[in-house]
Protein backbone atom coordinates (compact mmCIF):
# COMPACT_ATOMS: atom_id res chain seq x y z
CA UNK A 1 0.00 0.00 0.00
CA UNK A 2 0.90 3.38 -0.75
CA UNK A 3 2.68 5.58 2.08
CA UNK A 4 2.13 8.85 0.26
CA UNK A 5 -0.64 8.98 -1.96
CA UNK A 6 -1.32 12.13 -4.22
CA UNK A 7 -4.71 12.08 -6.47
CA UNK A 8 -5.48 15.34 -8.97
CA UNK A 9 -3.69 17.05 -7.07
CA UNK A 10 -3.88 20.88 -7.61
CA UNK A 11 -2.87 24.03 -6.61
CA UNK A 12 -3.83 27.27 -8.08
CA UNK A 13 -2.05 30.83 -7.07
CA UNK A 14 -4.39 34.18 -6.90
CA UNK A 15 -1.96 36.95 -8.22
CA UNK A 16 -1.87 40.89 -9.48
CA UNK A 17 -1.84 38.89 -13.03
CA UNK A 18 -5.16 36.82 -12.40
CA UNK A 19 -4.85 33.06 -11.22
CA UNK A 20 -1.78 30.87 -11.55
CA UNK A 21 -1.81 27.37 -11.61
CA UNK A 22 1.25 25.93 -10.74
CA UNK A 23 0.30 22.19 -10.54
CA UNK A 24 -2.53 20.41 -11.94
CA UNK A 25 -3.44 16.80 -11.94
CA UNK A 26 -0.45 15.48 -9.86
CA UNK A 27 -1.16 11.64 -9.68
CA UNK A 28 1.48 9.71 -7.66
CA UNK A 29 2.06 6.98 -5.43
CA UNK A 30 4.72 6.60 -3.68
CA UNK A 31 5.79 3.19 -1.58
CA UNK A 32 7.42 3.17 2.09
CA UNK A 33 11.34 3.55 2.06
CA UNK A 34 10.99 4.36 -1.71
CA UNK A 35 13.58 6.82 -2.54
CA UNK A 36 11.43 9.39 -5.38
CA UNK A 37 13.50 12.38 -7.16
CA UNK A 38 11.64 14.79 -8.59
CA UNK A 39 13.18 16.90 -12.04
CA UNK A 40 11.69 19.48 -14.15
CA UNK A 41 12.72 23.10 -15.27
CA UNK A 42 12.88 25.80 -13.19
CA UNK A 43 9.06 27.08 -12.82
CA UNK A 44 7.14 23.73 -13.23
CA UNK A 45 6.08 23.44 -9.45
CA UNK A 46 8.29 20.90 -8.18
CA UNK A 47 8.74 23.53 -5.02
CA UNK A 48 5.69 23.83 -4.58
CA UNK A 49 4.51 20.48 -4.50
CA UNK A 50 6.85 19.68 -1.79
CA UNK A 51 5.54 22.51 0.27
CA UNK A 52 2.34 20.61 0.00
CA UNK A 53 3.24 17.49 1.10
CA UNK A 54 5.42 19.67 3.96
CA UNK A 55 2.19 21.15 4.77
CA UNK A 56 3.00 24.57 4.60
CA UNK A 57 0.26 24.99 1.86
CA UNK A 58 -2.74 23.59 1.24
CA UNK A 59 -3.60 21.93 -2.17
CA UNK A 60 -6.75 23.82 -4.41
CA UNK A 61 -7.75 20.58 -5.41
CA UNK A 62 -7.61 16.54 -4.67
CA UNK A 63 -6.25 14.60 -2.37
CA UNK A 64 -3.27 14.04 -0.67
CA UNK A 65 -2.43 11.69 2.05
CA UNK A 66 0.06 10.56 4.02
CA UNK A 67 -0.19 7.12 6.09
CA UNK A 68 -4.00 7.50 5.00
CA UNK A 69 -4.74 10.76 6.38
CA UNK A 70 -5.15 13.89 4.81
CA UNK A 71 -1.70 16.78 5.29
CA UNK A 72 -2.86 18.99 7.90
CA UNK A 73 0.08 21.33 8.58
CA UNK A 74 3.13 20.75 9.08
CA UNK A 75 4.40 17.99 11.68
CA UNK A 76 7.72 15.95 12.46
CA UNK A 77 6.25 12.55 10.26
CA UNK A 78 7.60 14.64 7.60
CA UNK A 79 11.05 15.98 7.97
CA UNK A 80 11.77 18.83 5.59
CA UNK A 81 15.43 20.08 4.33
CA UNK A 82 15.92 23.21 2.91
CA UNK A 83 18.09 24.25 0.49
CA UNK A 84 18.40 27.12 2.52
CA UNK A 85 19.93 25.20 5.63
CA UNK A 86 17.86 25.87 8.74
CA UNK A 87 20.35 25.85 11.32
CA UNK A 88 19.13 28.41 14.01
CA UNK A 89 22.55 30.48 14.14
CA UNK A 90 22.60 31.45 17.88
CA UNK A 91 22.87 27.77 19.00
CA UNK A 92 25.86 25.60 18.34
CA UNK A 93 25.66 22.50 15.93
CA UNK A 94 24.95 19.97 18.99
CA UNK A 95 21.98 22.30 19.96
CA UNK A 96 20.80 22.38 16.70
CA UNK A 97 20.74 19.02 16.45
CA UNK A 98 18.96 18.50 19.53
CA UNK A 99 15.97 21.43 18.84
CA UNK A 100 13.16 19.09 17.81
CA UNK A 101 13.82 16.77 20.50
CA UNK A 102 13.47 19.27 23.15
CA UNK A 103 10.09 20.27 21.46
CA UNK A 104 7.13 18.95 23.93
CA UNK A 105 5.80 16.96 20.49
CA UNK A 106 8.83 15.06 20.61
CA UNK A 107 9.55 14.26 24.24
CA UNK A 108 8.71 10.99 23.83
CA UNK A 109 11.39 9.78 21.14
CA UNK A 110 13.97 8.67 23.39
CA UNK A 111 16.69 10.07 25.15
CA UNK A 112 18.15 13.09 23.37
CA UNK A 113 22.09 13.00 24.36
CA UNK A 114 22.04 9.50 22.98
CA UNK A 115 20.35 10.46 19.73
CA UNK A 116 22.80 13.65 19.23
CA UNK A 117 25.78 11.64 20.04
CA UNK A 118 24.67 8.58 17.15
CA UNK A 119 24.04 11.50 14.51
CA UNK A 120 27.13 13.87 15.52
CA UNK A 121 28.94 10.22 14.47
CA UNK A 122 26.95 10.11 11.89
CA UNK A 123 27.77 13.23 10.24
CA UNK A 124 30.65 13.20 11.24
CA UNK A 125 30.16 16.54 13.10
CA UNK A 126 31.28 15.13 16.40
CA UNK A 127 34.62 17.56 16.11
CA UNK A 128 32.53 20.39 15.35
CA UNK A 129 29.76 20.27 18.38
CA UNK A 130 30.13 23.24 19.90
CA UNK A 131 30.75 25.67 16.58
CA UNK A 132 28.11 27.49 15.54
CA UNK A 133 26.64 27.36 12.08
CA UNK A 134 28.44 30.66 10.50
CA UNK A 135 31.93 28.43 11.50
CA UNK A 136 30.93 25.94 9.42
CA UNK A 137 31.45 24.64 5.50
CA UNK A 138 28.53 24.49 3.59
CA UNK A 139 28.83 20.98 3.37
CA UNK A 140 29.32 20.83 7.32
CA UNK A 141 26.19 23.10 7.65
CA UNK A 142 23.70 20.81 5.57
CA UNK A 143 25.05 17.92 6.98
CA UNK A 144 24.19 18.95 10.52
CA UNK A 145 20.63 20.33 8.82
CA UNK A 146 20.42 17.00 8.06
CA UNK A 147 20.70 15.65 11.45
CA UNK A 148 18.46 18.08 12.67
CA UNK A 149 15.92 16.61 11.09
CA UNK A 150 16.50 13.07 11.31
CA UNK A 151 17.04 13.55 15.37
CA UNK A 152 13.26 14.12 14.92
CA UNK A 153 12.88 10.30 13.09
CA UNK A 154 10.48 11.02 10.79
CA UNK A 155 8.98 8.84 8.42
CA UNK A 156 9.98 10.54 5.46
CA UNK A 157 12.15 13.14 4.27
CA UNK A 158 11.33 15.70 2.18
CA UNK A 159 14.55 17.67 0.68
CA UNK A 160 13.60 20.84 -1.68
CA UNK A 161 17.46 21.56 -3.58
CA UNK A 162 19.26 20.25 -0.61
CA UNK A 163 22.89 20.50 -2.24
CA UNK A 164 21.91 23.36 -4.60
CA UNK A 165 23.75 26.13 -2.77
CA UNK A 166 26.72 23.70 -2.40
CA UNK A 167 29.80 23.37 -4.87
CA UNK A 168 29.98 20.39 -7.13
CA UNK A 169 32.56 18.37 -5.67
CA UNK A 170 30.68 18.75 -1.74
CA UNK A 171 27.81 18.20 -3.59
CA UNK A 172 28.31 14.83 -5.34
CA UNK A 173 30.03 13.71 -1.49
CA UNK A 174 26.80 15.08 0.19
CA UNK A 175 24.79 12.33 -2.19
CA UNK A 176 26.32 9.74 -1.25
CA UNK A 177 26.21 10.38 2.34
CA UNK A 178 22.68 10.99 1.97
CA UNK A 179 22.30 7.56 0.10
CA UNK A 180 24.34 5.83 2.75
CA UNK A 181 22.10 7.28 5.14
CA UNK A 182 18.71 6.16 3.44
CA UNK A 183 20.03 2.59 3.63
CA UNK A 184 20.39 2.63 7.19
CA UNK A 185 17.16 4.55 8.02
CA UNK A 186 14.93 3.75 5.48
CA UNK A 187 13.11 6.81 5.08
CA UNK A 188 10.75 7.17 2.24
CA UNK A 189 12.74 10.29 0.48
CA UNK A 190 11.47 12.86 -1.96
CA UNK A 191 14.13 15.03 -3.39
CA UNK A 192 13.15 17.70 -5.80
CA UNK A 193 16.09 19.03 -7.71
CA UNK A 194 17.03 20.60 -11.54
CA UNK A 195 19.99 18.32 -12.00
CA UNK A 196 19.30 15.32 -13.96
CA UNK A 197 22.34 13.79 -12.59
CA UNK A 198 21.16 13.91 -8.62
CA UNK A 199 18.16 12.93 -9.93
CA UNK A 200 18.96 9.70 -11.74
CA UNK A 201 21.76 9.02 -9.62
CA UNK A 202 19.59 8.94 -6.02
CA UNK A 203 16.25 8.11 -7.32
CA UNK A 204 14.10 4.64 -6.77
CA UNK A 205 11.73 6.21 -9.39
CA UNK A 206 12.24 10.11 -11.26
CA UNK A 207 9.36 12.04 -11.52
CA UNK A 208 9.58 13.92 -14.24
CA UNK A 209 7.43 17.53 -14.74
CA UNK A 210 6.56 19.38 -17.48
CA UNK A 211 5.83 23.03 -16.82
CA UNK A 212 3.23 26.23 -17.42
CA UNK A 213 0.87 24.26 -15.40
CA UNK A 214 3.31 21.84 -13.77
CA UNK A 215 2.05 18.29 -14.48
CA UNK A 216 4.03 15.14 -14.27
CA UNK A 217 5.63 14.01 -17.85
CA UNK A 218 6.54 10.87 -17.25
CA UNK A 219 8.21 8.40 -14.06
CA UNK A 220 11.01 6.80 -14.53
CA UNK A 221 11.72 3.66 -13.19
CA UNK A 222 15.63 3.77 -12.35
CA UNK A 223 16.85 0.07 -12.34
CA UNK A 224 20.20 0.60 -11.15
CA UNK A 225 21.40 -1.83 -8.40
CA UNK A 226 21.88 -0.59 -5.08
CA UNK A 227 24.28 0.61 -3.44
CA UNK A 228 24.95 3.33 -5.91
CA UNK A 229 28.30 3.68 -6.57
CA UNK A 230 29.98 7.02 -8.01
CA UNK A 231 31.33 5.12 -10.70
CA UNK A 232 27.65 4.05 -11.91
CA UNK A 233 26.90 7.88 -13.49
CA UNK A 234 29.82 6.76 -16.49
CA UNK A 235 28.06 3.32 -17.26
CA UNK A 236 25.65 3.02 -20.03
CA UNK A 237 22.48 2.42 -18.38
CA UNK A 238 23.41 5.57 -16.35
CA UNK A 239 23.86 7.70 -19.48
CA UNK A 240 20.78 6.18 -21.58
CA UNK A 241 18.31 7.14 -18.67
CA UNK A 242 20.01 10.92 -18.33
CA UNK A 243 19.66 11.22 -21.77
CA UNK A 244 16.26 10.39 -21.97
CA UNK A 245 15.36 12.42 -18.77
CA UNK A 246 17.32 15.40 -20.33
CA UNK A 247 15.57 15.46 -23.54
CA UNK A 248 12.43 15.61 -22.20
CA UNK A 249 13.61 18.12 -19.27
CA UNK A 250 14.94 20.65 -22.48
CA UNK A 251 11.72 19.75 -25.02
CA UNK A 252 9.46 20.88 -22.23
CA UNK A 253 11.73 24.05 -21.20
CA UNK A 254 12.26 25.20 -25.08
CA UNK A 255 8.11 24.59 -24.68
CA UNK A 256 7.69 26.72 -21.96
CA UNK A 257 9.90 29.54 -23.22
CA UNK A 258 7.92 29.54 -26.70
CA UNK A 259 4.84 29.39 -25.35
CA UNK A 260 5.71 32.75 -22.96
CA UNK A 261 7.24 34.24 -26.14
CA UNK A 262 3.73 33.75 -27.57
CA UNK B 1 18.94 31.42 28.39
CA UNK B 2 21.06 28.54 29.62
CA UNK B 3 20.94 27.54 25.69
CA UNK B 4 22.99 30.30 24.94
CA UNK B 5 25.02 30.42 28.24
CA UNK B 6 26.08 26.68 27.46
CA UNK B 7 26.53 27.55 23.50
CA UNK B 8 28.74 30.88 24.62
CA UNK B 9 30.84 28.15 26.60
CA UNK B 10 31.19 26.15 23.94
CA UNK B 11 32.32 28.55 21.46
CA UNK B 12 34.90 29.75 23.62
CA UNK B 13 36.16 26.08 24.32
CA UNK B 14 35.99 26.22 20.49
CA UNK B 15 37.91 28.93 19.46
CA UNK B 16 40.85 27.14 21.53
CA UNK B 17 41.29 24.43 19.76
CA UNK B 18 43.20 26.28 17.58
CA UNK B 19 43.21 26.63 13.29
CA UNK B 20 44.20 22.66 12.84
CA UNK B 21 40.35 22.33 13.07
CA UNK B 22 38.75 25.69 11.93
CA UNK B 23 37.28 26.17 9.25
CA UNK B 24 38.71 28.76 6.59
CA UNK B 25 36.52 31.56 8.25
CA UNK B 26 37.50 30.58 11.72
CA UNK B 27 41.31 30.48 10.80
CA UNK B 28 40.96 33.72 9.02
CA UNK B 29 39.15 35.76 11.96
CA UNK B 30 41.81 33.94 15.05
CA UNK B 31 44.80 34.81 12.93
CA UNK B 32 43.81 38.19 11.98
CA UNK B 33 43.02 38.89 15.44
CA UNK B 34 46.62 38.27 15.94
CA UNK B 35 48.35 39.81 13.58
CA UNK B 36 46.85 43.24 13.24
CA UNK B 37 45.56 43.70 17.02
CA UNK B 38 48.27 46.56 18.14
CA UNK B 39 50.55 46.33 21.44
CA UNK B 40 49.49 47.76 25.09
CA UNK B 41 50.95 51.15 24.55
CA UNK B 42 50.34 51.24 21.24
CA UNK B 43 46.70 50.73 21.56
CA UNK B 44 46.22 53.12 25.16
CA UNK B 45 47.57 55.86 22.66
CA UNK B 46 45.24 55.50 20.06
CA UNK B 47 43.06 55.82 22.83
CA UNK B 48 44.26 58.72 24.17
CA UNK B 49 45.28 61.11 21.71
CA UNK B 50 42.05 62.72 20.68
CA UNK B 51 41.22 63.15 24.45
CA UNK B 52 44.45 64.92 25.23
CA UNK B 53 44.78 66.93 22.17
CA UNK B 54 41.43 68.32 22.67
CA UNK B 55 41.93 68.89 26.88
CA UNK B 56 44.70 70.62 25.77
CA UNK B 57 44.04 72.90 22.95
CA UNK B 58 40.82 73.54 25.83
CA UNK B 59 43.24 74.42 28.29
CA UNK B 60 45.53 76.68 26.35
CA UNK B 61 43.11 79.15 24.95
CA UNK B 62 41.85 79.80 29.02
CA UNK B 63 45.47 80.24 29.11
CA UNK B 64 46.56 82.47 26.62
CA UNK B 65 42.97 84.57 27.77
CA UNK B 66 41.44 83.75 24.05
CA UNK B 67 37.70 83.87 26.41
CA UNK B 68 37.36 85.02 29.64
CA UNK B 69 37.74 82.06 32.34
CA UNK B 70 34.24 82.53 33.73
CA UNK B 71 32.82 82.08 30.37
CA UNK B 72 35.20 78.92 29.51
CA UNK B 73 36.55 77.64 32.78
CA UNK B 74 39.79 75.84 32.04
CA UNK B 75 39.85 72.11 32.44
CA UNK B 76 42.03 72.67 35.78
CA UNK B 77 39.12 75.02 37.00
CA UNK B 78 36.86 72.57 36.03
CA UNK B 79 38.96 69.93 37.84
CA UNK B 80 39.39 71.70 41.00
CA UNK B 81 35.32 72.51 41.19
CA UNK B 82 34.54 68.77 40.36
CA UNK B 83 36.65 67.34 42.91
CA UNK B 84 34.97 69.52 45.30
CA UNK B 85 31.28 68.66 44.50
CA UNK B 86 31.67 64.85 44.71
CA UNK B 87 34.05 65.15 48.06
CA UNK B 88 33.00 68.73 49.63
CA UNK B 89 36.37 68.92 50.60
CA UNK B 90 37.72 72.53 49.48
CA UNK B 91 34.47 74.49 49.05
CA UNK B 92 35.70 75.44 45.42
CA UNK B 93 32.10 74.23 43.96
CA UNK B 94 30.62 76.86 46.98
CA UNK B 95 26.86 76.20 47.41
CA UNK B 96 27.40 73.20 45.40
CA UNK B 97 29.94 71.93 47.12
CA UNK B 98 29.69 67.86 48.25
CA UNK B 99 26.28 67.72 46.16
CA UNK B 100 27.23 65.86 43.42
CA UNK B 101 26.89 62.39 44.87
CA UNK B 102 23.03 63.15 45.81
CA UNK B 103 22.31 64.40 42.47
CA UNK B 104 24.03 61.71 40.55
CA UNK B 105 22.01 59.37 42.28
CA UNK B 106 18.76 60.87 41.61
CA UNK B 107 19.33 61.08 37.71
CA UNK B 108 20.52 57.40 37.45
CA UNK B 109 17.41 56.62 39.50
CA UNK B 110 15.34 58.47 36.96
CA UNK B 111 16.89 57.15 33.89
CA UNK B 112 16.97 53.81 35.16
CA UNK B 113 13.20 53.99 36.29
CA UNK B 114 12.16 55.44 33.23
CA UNK B 115 14.07 53.30 30.77
CA UNK B 116 12.77 49.97 32.69
CA UNK B 117 9.26 50.54 31.71
CA UNK B 118 9.77 52.27 28.22
CA UNK B 119 11.59 49.51 27.54
CA UNK B 120 9.62 46.60 28.77
CA UNK B 121 6.86 47.86 27.36
CA UNK B 122 8.44 49.00 24.20
CA UNK B 123 9.22 45.67 23.48
CA UNK B 124 6.02 43.80 24.24
CA UNK B 125 4.30 46.49 21.87
CA UNK B 126 7.00 45.45 19.55
CA UNK B 127 6.63 41.81 19.92
CA UNK B 128 2.28 42.44 19.54
CA UNK B 129 3.01 44.50 16.20
CA UNK B 130 5.40 42.11 15.06
CA UNK B 131 3.89 38.55 15.53
CA UNK B 132 0.49 40.30 14.06
CA UNK B 133 -1.05 42.17 11.61
CA UNK B 134 -4.15 42.89 12.98
CA UNK B 135 -2.01 44.18 15.98
CA UNK B 136 -0.09 46.14 13.63
CA UNK B 137 -3.02 47.97 12.53
CA UNK B 138 -4.29 48.49 15.73
CA UNK B 139 -1.44 49.84 17.32
CA UNK B 140 1.12 50.79 14.66
CA UNK B 141 -0.62 53.60 13.16
CA UNK B 142 -0.57 55.51 16.77
CA UNK B 143 2.42 54.70 17.73
CA UNK B 144 4.20 56.19 14.47
CA UNK B 145 2.31 59.17 14.67
CA UNK B 146 3.39 59.67 18.92
CA UNK B 147 6.78 59.01 17.72
CA UNK B 148 7.05 61.99 15.67
CA UNK B 149 5.82 63.81 18.42
CA UNK B 150 9.15 65.40 20.05
CA UNK B 151 9.28 64.26 23.71
CA UNK B 152 10.07 67.50 24.69
CA UNK B 153 6.45 68.71 23.55
CA UNK B 154 5.14 66.33 26.15
CA UNK B 155 6.67 68.38 29.15
CA UNK B 156 4.24 71.04 29.38
CA UNK B 157 1.24 68.49 29.72
CA UNK B 158 3.17 65.86 31.97
CA UNK B 159 3.48 69.07 34.37
CA UNK B 160 -0.49 69.31 34.16
CA UNK B 161 -0.56 65.88 35.03
CA UNK B 162 1.99 65.01 37.37
CA UNK B 163 2.89 68.16 38.94
CA UNK B 164 6.51 69.12 39.93
CA UNK B 165 8.69 66.04 40.73
CA UNK B 166 9.81 62.43 39.91
CA UNK B 167 6.95 61.18 37.72
CA UNK B 168 6.70 63.31 35.18
CA UNK B 169 10.84 62.83 35.24
CA UNK B 170 10.07 59.34 35.04
CA UNK B 171 7.58 59.37 32.52
CA UNK B 172 9.09 61.26 29.89
CA UNK B 173 11.66 59.28 30.04
CA UNK B 174 9.96 56.07 29.43
CA UNK B 175 8.00 57.50 26.66
CA UNK B 176 11.46 58.40 25.03
CA UNK B 177 12.66 55.03 25.85
CA UNK B 178 9.50 53.32 24.09
CA UNK B 179 9.66 54.31 20.65
CA UNK B 180 13.53 53.00 19.49
CA UNK B 181 12.84 49.50 21.71
CA UNK B 182 9.03 48.83 19.98
CA UNK B 183 10.25 49.45 16.31
CA UNK B 184 13.28 47.89 16.57
CA UNK B 185 11.98 45.01 18.46
CA UNK B 186 8.94 44.97 15.31
CA UNK B 187 11.84 44.94 12.54
CA UNK B 188 13.81 42.44 14.57
CA UNK B 189 10.45 40.00 14.62
CA UNK B 190 9.81 40.88 10.69
CA UNK B 191 13.50 40.17 9.94
CA UNK B 192 13.88 36.43 11.02
CA UNK B 193 14.28 33.91 8.02
CA UNK B 194 11.09 32.24 7.29
CA UNK B 195 13.03 29.05 6.86
CA UNK B 196 13.79 28.82 10.34
CA UNK B 197 9.86 29.10 11.69
CA UNK B 198 8.59 27.03 8.71
CA UNK B 199 11.75 24.53 10.04
CA UNK B 200 10.46 25.28 13.91
CA UNK B 201 6.86 24.21 12.90
CA UNK B 202 8.03 21.11 10.46
CA UNK B 203 10.14 19.56 13.90
CA UNK B 204 7.03 20.10 15.65
CA UNK B 205 7.07 23.53 17.63
CA UNK B 206 3.95 24.82 19.17
CA UNK B 207 3.14 28.92 18.89
CA UNK B 208 4.85 29.43 22.66
CA UNK B 209 7.86 27.07 21.76
CA UNK B 210 8.15 29.33 18.24
CA UNK B 211 8.17 32.49 20.23
CA UNK B 212 10.14 31.42 23.02
CA UNK B 213 12.86 29.30 20.90
CA UNK B 214 12.91 30.84 17.39
CA UNK B 215 11.18 34.81 17.54
CA UNK B 216 13.12 35.94 20.84
CA UNK B 217 16.40 34.94 20.24
CA UNK B 218 15.92 35.91 16.09
CA UNK B 219 15.05 39.28 16.65
CA UNK B 220 17.38 40.13 19.96
CA UNK B 221 20.10 41.63 17.77
CA UNK B 222 17.37 44.23 16.95
CA UNK B 223 15.73 44.21 20.13
CA UNK B 224 19.40 45.29 21.64
CA UNK B 225 19.83 47.84 19.02
CA UNK B 226 16.84 49.54 20.47
CA UNK B 227 17.56 49.00 23.48
CA UNK B 228 20.72 50.89 22.95
CA UNK B 229 19.09 53.59 21.66
CA UNK B 230 16.52 54.14 24.52
CA UNK B 231 19.43 54.16 26.50
CA UNK B 232 21.02 56.45 24.84
CA UNK B 233 17.51 58.94 25.20
CA UNK B 234 16.86 58.47 28.38
CA UNK B 235 20.57 60.28 29.71
CA UNK B 236 19.04 63.33 26.70
CA UNK B 237 15.51 63.35 28.71
CA UNK B 238 16.51 63.33 32.25
CA UNK B 239 18.31 66.29 31.50
CA UNK B 240 15.28 68.21 29.96
CA UNK B 241 12.74 66.83 32.95
CA UNK B 242 15.29 67.72 35.40
CA UNK B 243 15.80 71.55 34.24
CA UNK B 244 11.92 71.94 33.85
CA UNK B 245 10.13 69.50 36.63
CA UNK B 246 12.32 68.52 39.49
CA UNK B 247 14.58 70.05 42.34
CA UNK B 248 17.61 67.48 41.99
CA UNK B 249 19.40 65.97 39.82
CA UNK B 250 22.20 66.81 37.60
CA UNK B 251 20.06 68.69 34.91
CA UNK B 252 18.70 70.75 37.75
CA UNK B 253 22.31 71.29 38.87
CA UNK B 254 23.47 72.15 35.69
CA UNK B 255 20.75 74.69 35.12
CA UNK B 256 21.08 75.98 38.60
CA UNK B 257 24.60 76.97 38.03
CA UNK B 258 24.14 78.05 35.06
CA UNK B 259 21.71 80.79 36.58
CA UNK B 260 24.34 81.51 39.15
CA UNK B 261 26.64 82.31 36.37
CA UNK B 262 28.87 79.10 37.74
CA UNK B 263 29.88 77.56 34.25
CA UNK B 264 32.62 75.67 35.76
CA UNK B 265 30.06 73.66 37.62
CA UNK B 266 28.01 73.49 34.28
CA UNK B 267 31.00 71.96 32.49
CA UNK B 268 31.10 69.54 36.06
CA UNK B 269 27.81 68.70 35.61
CA UNK B 270 28.04 68.11 31.62
CA UNK B 271 30.70 65.93 31.90
CA UNK B 272 28.74 64.01 34.67
CA UNK B 273 25.98 63.48 32.37
CA UNK B 274 28.27 61.86 29.66
CA UNK B 275 30.35 59.89 31.90
CA UNK B 276 27.39 58.28 32.90
CA UNK B 277 25.52 58.04 29.52
CA UNK B 278 28.78 56.11 28.46
CA UNK B 279 29.22 53.98 31.34
CA UNK B 280 25.04 53.37 31.36
CA UNK B 281 26.13 52.36 27.27
CA UNK B 282 28.21 50.38 28.11
CA UNK B 283 26.59 48.40 30.53
CA UNK B 284 24.28 47.65 27.60
CA UNK B 285 26.21 46.95 25.47
CA UNK B 286 28.28 44.44 27.63
CA UNK B 287 25.10 42.71 27.97
CA UNK B 288 24.06 42.62 24.01
CA UNK B 289 27.82 41.15 23.36
CA UNK B 290 26.83 38.80 26.01
CA UNK B 291 23.34 37.96 24.76
CA UNK B 292 24.62 38.01 20.89
CA UNK B 293 28.11 36.59 21.00
CA UNK B 294 26.78 34.44 18.20
CA UNK B 295 26.01 37.19 16.29
CA UNK B 296 29.34 38.49 15.44
CA UNK B 297 30.15 35.63 13.91
CA UNK B 298 27.95 36.37 11.00
CA UNK B 299 28.09 40.19 10.60
CA UNK B 300 31.16 42.46 9.94
CA UNK B 301 32.90 43.65 13.14
CA UNK B 302 35.58 46.17 11.97
CA UNK B 303 38.90 46.03 10.39
CA UNK B 304 42.48 46.63 12.60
Amino acid sequence: MARISLSHLGKTFASRHGNVTALADINLEIADQEFITIVGASGCGKSTLLNLLAGFDTPTSGQLTVDGAPVNGPGPDRGVVFQQTALFPWLSVEENIAFGLKLRANRRKGSSEKIVERLLARTGLAAFRSRRPAELSGGMRQRAAIASVLAINPSTLLMDEPFGALDALTRSIMQDFLLEVWEEERKTVLLVTHDIDVAIYLADRTVVMTAHPGRVREIIAVHLPRPRRYEMRSEERFIALRDHVTGIVREEAIKGAIEIAA
Amino acid sequence: MTDSMAADQGVQASSKAGPALADERAEQSSAGAVLTSPRLPLLLAQYAVFPVALIAGWQACAQIGLVRRSVLPAPTDVALVWFDLITGATDAAARYSGTWLDHAAASIWRVFAGFGWGVALGIFAGLLIGLSRIMERVLDPTIQVLRNIPVTAWVPLSLVFFGIGNAPAVFLIGLGAFFPAAVNTTHGVRQINVTLTKAARMMGADERELLFRVILPGALPSVMTGVRLSMGIAWVLVVVAEILAVRSGLGYLLNDAYLFYRNDVVIAAMLSIGILGFISDRIVVLVRDYLLEWNRLETFSGQN
